[in-house]
C-alpha cells in the first residue's frame, strides 16, 4: 500500500507538470486552431531564466515570477511575429513553430552555455514528510498543490468571468464573438501569452523536480504535452488535466512494474484513445 | 423616416475566387424594417456579412451614419452600433443561455439591464431555460436567443439573416411579433425568404439578383406587383 501511495504521488506530480504545459497548448489550439510546436521552447526559457534568477537571488518565488514574466513576454513576441502571419495554415504553423522551437533551444546555449546545469530545490521544499510508513517528498506535494491551484483558478476564470466566457465562446465560434464587438485578435494574443506563461511556470517547476536542466528538454517534454492534449481532447481544459494525470500515473506505475514499457505507455494510451475516440476523451466531434 | 443610416454604394465582394457581390447599392433609412429579398444564392447573406466585415469589400463603399466602415474590422463595426443575427444563429452551444447573454452585453449599466428585462419579457422561454446550454435549445429558442443577444446592447441597426428559416409556423409568428416590437426602437435590415413574414413587417425592400440590386420600393407596392414577385422571387 505504501508503495502504491508513493507511486501515486509521483504520478500526480509528473501529471501536474505536464498539465501546466498542456493547458496552454490546448487553449491555444482550441481557441486559435494553432499547432504550436514552439511551446517547448517557452518551457525551456522559463526553466533557464527562472533557475538563473532563483540562483542569483536565492528566492524561489523570484525565480517563479521571472519565469512567468519571461513566458508572457516570449508569448507576446511569438504570437505577434511567428504565429500571426500563419493563422489558418496548419502546415506553415508546424514548420515555422518547429523552426522557432529550435531557434529558442539553440539560443539558450548562446545565453546560458551548452552544458547541463544542476538545480536544487529551495530549502523549505527539500526533504520529506513521514506519514506512517509512507514517505511523501515535499517538492512533489508542492507541484501537486500548484497544479491544482492553477486548475482551480483557471477553471474559475473560464467559467465565472466574462473574459473566460469570451475565450470559451471564441473556441466555439470566432466570427460570432467578433460580431458581438469583441476584438478576438486581442483575446488570441492574451490567451497565447497566458499559455506561454504556464509553459514557463512548468519549466521552472520541472527544472527543480528533475534536478538538472539542458536545452533539449523542452522538445522532449513538449511531446508529452502534445500526447496529453490529444488524449484529453484538443481545446478541452479539463480533458488536459485528466489526461495529464492519466499519463503521469501510467508512467510512474509502468516505470516501477514494467520499466521496459515505461516510455511506450504514453504512445500506447494515445493510440488506444485515437482508435476508440479520435476526438479525445473530453473532445467534441 | 428621415435620413440614411446605412448606405452601400456599388459594393463588390468575393468569396475565395467567386465574385459574389457585383454591385450592391442601397440605403437604409433610420427607423422601420428594410428587407433584402432575392432568390437563393442571390447574395443577400453575403451582403450582410460584408457589412459586418466578415467578408472583405472588394470595391465600393459602405457608410454607417456617414462614416466609411468598409475598411474596419468586424468588432469595430459592431461597436459602431450594429448588431448581427447570422443565418445559423451563432449560438454558443456549450454556454448557457445566461452566459450567451453575458458574452454579448457590452455594458452592465441601467439601460442594458432595462433592455435585458424587456427582451426576457418578449421571450419568456429564455428566462425559463436560463441555465440550459445554448446547444440544447430548440431551433426557435436558439433564434430567440440570437435576436435577444443582438438587441440587448443599444444598437442603432440590427442585421437579421433569415430568422424564420427552419422554424415551425407558430414560432415564425412569435419571431415576427418580436421584430415588430423591436422596430419601434431600432432600425432593422432583414434578409428573409419567407415573403409572408417579410411583407408583414417590412417597410421598404430591395431585391438582389446575381449579386446586384435590381429593384427597390415600398413593401406595399411589391405586394401588388405580381410580375416583379414572379420574376425575382419565384412567387406566383
Amino acid at each position: 500500500m505504501d508503495l502504491i501511495i508513493s507511486l501515486t504521488v509521483n504520478g500526480l506530480a509528473t501529471g501536474m507538470l505536464i498539465f501546466l504545459l498542456a493547458a496552454g497548448l490546448t487553449l491555444i489550439f482550441g481557441l486559435m486552431s494553432v499547432l504550436n510546436f514552439a511551446h517547448g521552447g517557452l518551457f525551456i526559457w522559463g526553466a533557464y531564466t527562472g533557475v538563473w534568477s532563483f540562483q542569483m537571488t536565492g528566492s524561489f518565488i523570484v525565480g517563479i515570477i521571472v519565469a512567468i514574466i519571461t513566458g508572457l513576454l516570449l508569448g507576446l513576441v511569438t504570437e505577434r511575429l511567428i504565429i500571426r502571419p500563419v493563422y489558418g495554415n496548419h502546415i506553415q504553423q508546424i514548420l515555422i513553430t518547429l523552426g522557432f522551437m529550435l531557434v529558442l533551444q539553440e539560443f539558450i546555449k548562446v545565453v546560458f552555455g551548452p552544458d547541463q546545469k544542476a538545480v536544487f530545490p529551495p530549502e523549505i521544499l527539500q526533504g520529506s514528510f513521514l506519514v506512517g510508513d509512507i514517505v511523501l517528498i515535499k517538492y512533489r506535494l508542492f507541484i501537486i498543490a500548484v497544479g491544482l491551484l492553477i486548475f482551480i483558478v483557471s477553471s474559475f476564470i473560464l467559467k465565472r468571468t466574462r473574459v473566460g466566457l469570451i475565450v470559451r465562446a471564441g473556441v466555439m465560434n470566432k466570427e460570432m464573438v467578433q460580431s458581438l464587438g469583441i476584438n478576438i485578435k486581442l483575446v488570441f494574443m492574451l490567451v497565447f501569452m497566458v499559455g506561454a506563461g504556464l509553459a514557463a511556470l512548468s519549466g521552472i517547476m520541472h527544472a527543480v523536480y528533475s534536478g538538472v536542466i539542458y536545452a533539449e528538454m523542452g522538445l522532449e517534454f513538449s511531446i508529452l504535452a502534445f500526447i496529453v492534449v490529444v488524449i484529453g481532447g484538443m481545446g478541452s481544459f479539463s480533458g488536459s488535466l485528466f489526461a495529464a494525470i492519466l499519463v503521469g500515473l501510467a508512467q510512474a506505475f509502468m516505470a516501477y512494474y514494467v520499466p521496459a514499457l515505461s516510455l511506450a505507455v504514453n504512445m500506447l494510451l494515445m493510440t488506444v484513445v485515437l482508435i476508440f475516440r479520435p476526438q479525445g476523451l473530453f473532445g467534441k466531434e | 423616416m428621415s435620413s440614411s443610416l446605412l448606405k452601400l454604394d456599388q459594393v463588390e465582394a468575393y468569396i475565395q475566387k467567386f465574385h459574389i457581390l457585383q454591385g450592391v447599392s442601397f440605403e437604409v433609412e433610420k427607423g422601420g424594417v428594410t428587407v433584402l429579398l432575392g432568390r437563393n444564392g442571390a447574395g443577400k447573406t453575403t451582403t450582410l456579412r460584408t457589412i459586418m466585415g466578415l467578408n472583405q469589400v472588394g470595391k465600393g463603399t459602405i457608410t454607417f451614419n456617414g462614416e466609411n466602415i468598409g475598411d474596419l474590422q468586424t468588432h469595430q463595426i459592431a461597436n459602431k452600433g450594429i448588431g448581427y443575427v447570422p443565418e445559423d444563429q451563432g449560438v454558443f452551444g456549450d454556454l448557457t443561455v445566461g452566459e450567451n447573454m453575458r458574452v454579448a452585453m457590452k455594458k452592465e449599466d441601467e439601460e442594458t439591464t432595462r433592455r435585458m428585462e424587456w427582451v426576457l419579457e418578449l421571450f419568456p422561454d429564455l428566462k425559463k431555460f436560463w441555465k440550459k446550454p445554448g446547444g440544447a435549445l430548440s431551433g426557435g429558442q436558439k433564434q430567440m436567443l440570437a435576436i435577444a443577444r443582438a438587441y440587448v446592447n443599444e444598437n442603432e441597426l440590427l442585421l437579421i439573416d433569415e430568422p424564420s428559416k427552419g422554424l415551425a409556423p407558430i414560432i415564425v409568428d412569435k419571431v415576427t411579433e418580436s421584430i415588430e416590437q423591436m422596430k419601434e426602437n431600432t432600425t432593422i435590415l432583414l434578409v428573409e425568404q419567407n415573403f409572408m413574414m417579410a411583407s408583414k413587417i417590412g417597410n421598404q425592400f430591395f431585391i438582389i439578383d446575381d449579386g446586384k440590386t435590381v429593384h427597390k420600393g415600398q413593401m406595399e407596392e411589391l405586394k401588388q406587383d405580381k410580375v416583379l414577385m414572379k420574376k425575382y422571387l419565384g412567387i406566383a
